[in-house]
């Protein structure tokens, strides 16, 4: 087992965990930056190997910070996945391809970001169904989609910076189905009038996304084809049509990673308007409800990468202790959280999609346990017990937010390993 | 693409772009089915972040290897189910 040590560890290099580990570094504390990615980045400035157009403003914004977290003096640790921790001890146990990492810290910081939501309907375990994000970044990472027909559906702002960049890359982009309905929008457009940036970005990005039909009041009811897509069929509720198309690139939001905080022990709360998620409580100084633990990013709720950036920064001064470097973020931190509050409520989920499922529908892809077999359960726990579902190797990261949105129940444990890891690893040993 | 780097595909030598990921690549060259699941039926990439561990395969020698992490070296083998 390799072992460090450092003053500050952050988990997490998207633009919260990069925002802290400068902050820190910069105040001349021994900072680890640890990621189980590649690349430092996160997945909104997650590089592209053949970008059409790297003159926006998010990859701008990416350069500025990736350089600053390369002149920092922060050691950054790619490839390395989280799995363990402990907060009496004041480390954490990574897995990598080196072996098992453990890092002793003085103060941590979490930012391990969020994940899409899915919600399940028949014929989603298709190859050819991606994440709206996932396909953004599977495209990102090489995987060209120039003529493809691409269908992108569920719900979010996310969907049209998607539909944009696909279509940037040469895509047939169908059109974009957002479940939310036009009278929901028309209230979001009012309240987002006093984020005057904000609208400028929506406006941008609908300019990217371009000529593309945007249906409100529409989801995905269902895909097939022969052993990968080749239709969906989308719904208003009323009426029933089918797409012809090559992918399909859904999602429903985003839900924290807050695994780890919630293994070390972190308060977390529930967010009723978006089910499958808790976020991580932290106080005006980004600390959480363990000592010497902060967190920042989207784990403290969704809120996009500019409010990741204030609170990480927050996060990494908070670390080294200097609690006046907090007030100059707190004015943006306040403000993006209300903004985040309003997206909520916006693109909360409709009652309908709950009815998609058919009862041969795989709800949990790991353990292929589907909508029948978890039915009439009264908890989490007693379902899992009898079905396997989300016992498997995305340990209910996939299925769990379904599962709370479809019957309302909530995973109630975390343990150790919180992300599938080599036995060797879990065991302390070097490699098998 | 001008740069490339060839990996082995279930004993084949295909050649991908250099720098991409595996999972991309592996897409890229018209790969749907990455595995089978517990009830045989094919899965490939959802996430594309590592978080659904539907696009693992085998990466020199190493089982239950989620390929969207991974980037693509020259003679890098893969195996499929």
């Amino acid at each position: 087992m390799i072992r460090r040590d450092c003053e500050v560890l952050v988990v997490g290099a998207g633009p919260a965990g990069i925002a802290a580990a400068c902050c820190a570094s910069e105040s001349g504390r021994r900072v680890i930056l640890a990621d189980e990615n590649p690349a430092s980045g996160g997945q909104i400035w997650r590089e592209e190997l053949s970008a059409p157009n790297r003159n926006t403003g998010t990859r701008r914004t990416a350069d500025i910070w990736l350089a600053r977290l390369a002149r920092c003096g922060a050691k950054v640790l790619p490839g390395a996945t989280a799995f363990d921790a402990d907060a009496n001890l004041r480390s954490v146990r990574f897995g990598s391809d080196r072996g098992t990492i453990e890092i002793q810290y003085d103060a941590l910081v979490i930012a391990t970001g969020a994940r899409e939501r899915f919600l399940p309907f028949p014929g989603w375990t298709l190859p050819g169904v991606y994440g709206a994000g996932g396909l953004q970044a599977l495209v990102k990472g090489g995987l060209p989609v120039e003529g493809k027909r691409v269908l992108v559906a569920g719900t979010g702002p996310l969907l049209l910076a998607a539909a944009g960049m696909f279509g940037e890359h040469g895509a047939d982009v169908l059109m974009v189905l957002e479940q939310a309905d036009w009278l929901s929008l028309a209230r979001f457009g009012l309240k987002l009038a006093a984020f005057p940036e904000k609208v400028l970005e929506a406006s941008r990005l609908m300019v990217r996304a371009g000529v593309v039909p945007f249906r409100a009041g529409w989801w995905i009811c269902e895909a097939g084809g022969k052993d990968r897509l080749e239709y969906a069929a989308i719904t208003n509720g009323v009426r029933t049509i089918r797409v012809a198309c090559d992918m399909l690139a859904c999602s429903y939001g985003l839900v924290p990673n807050s695994e780890l905080a919630q293994l070390i022990g972190c308060r977390t709360s529930n967010n009723e308007s978006l089910p499958g998620g808790c976020s991580v409580e932290v106080d005006g100084r980004q600390r959480t409800s363990v000592e010497g633990v902060f967190a920042c990013g989207e784990i403290t709720g969704i809120g996009g990468a500019e409010l990741s950036l204030a609170e990480g920064s927050a996060a990494g001064f908070a670390a080294c202790g200097h609690w006046s470097q907090l007030r100059r973020s707190a004015p943006m931190r306040k403000r993006f959280g209300r903004l985040a509050r309003t997206m909520d409520a916006a693109f909360a989920l409709r009652a309908e999609l709950r009815a998609v499922p058919t009862p041969e529908t795989v709800v949990c892809r790991c353990e292929d346990v589907t909508a029948a077999e978890i039915a009439g359960f009264g908890s989490w726990r007693e379902a899992k017990l009898a079905s396997r579902c989300g016992m498997g190797a995305c340990q209910g990261r996939t299925c769990g937010p379904a599962v709370e949105f479809l019957h309302g129940w909530r995973a109630e444990s975390t343990r150790p390993p919180v992300t599938p890891v080599r036995l060797a690893s879990f065991c302390n040993q070097n490699e098998i | 693409m001008s740069e490339t780097v060839h990996i082995i595909l279930n004993g084949e030598e295909r050649e991908v772009a250099a720098g991409s990921m595996l999972a991309s690549a592996l897409l890229a060259l018209g790969l749907r089915r990455f595995r089978l699941s517990v009830k045989r039926e094919p899965r490939g990439p959802l996430c594309g972040m590592g978080v659904c561990q539907e696009c693992r395969v085998m990466v020199n020698g190493a089982p239950q290897t989620r390929s969207c992490m991974v980037v693509c070296t020259d003679r890098m083998r893969v195996e499929t189910e």
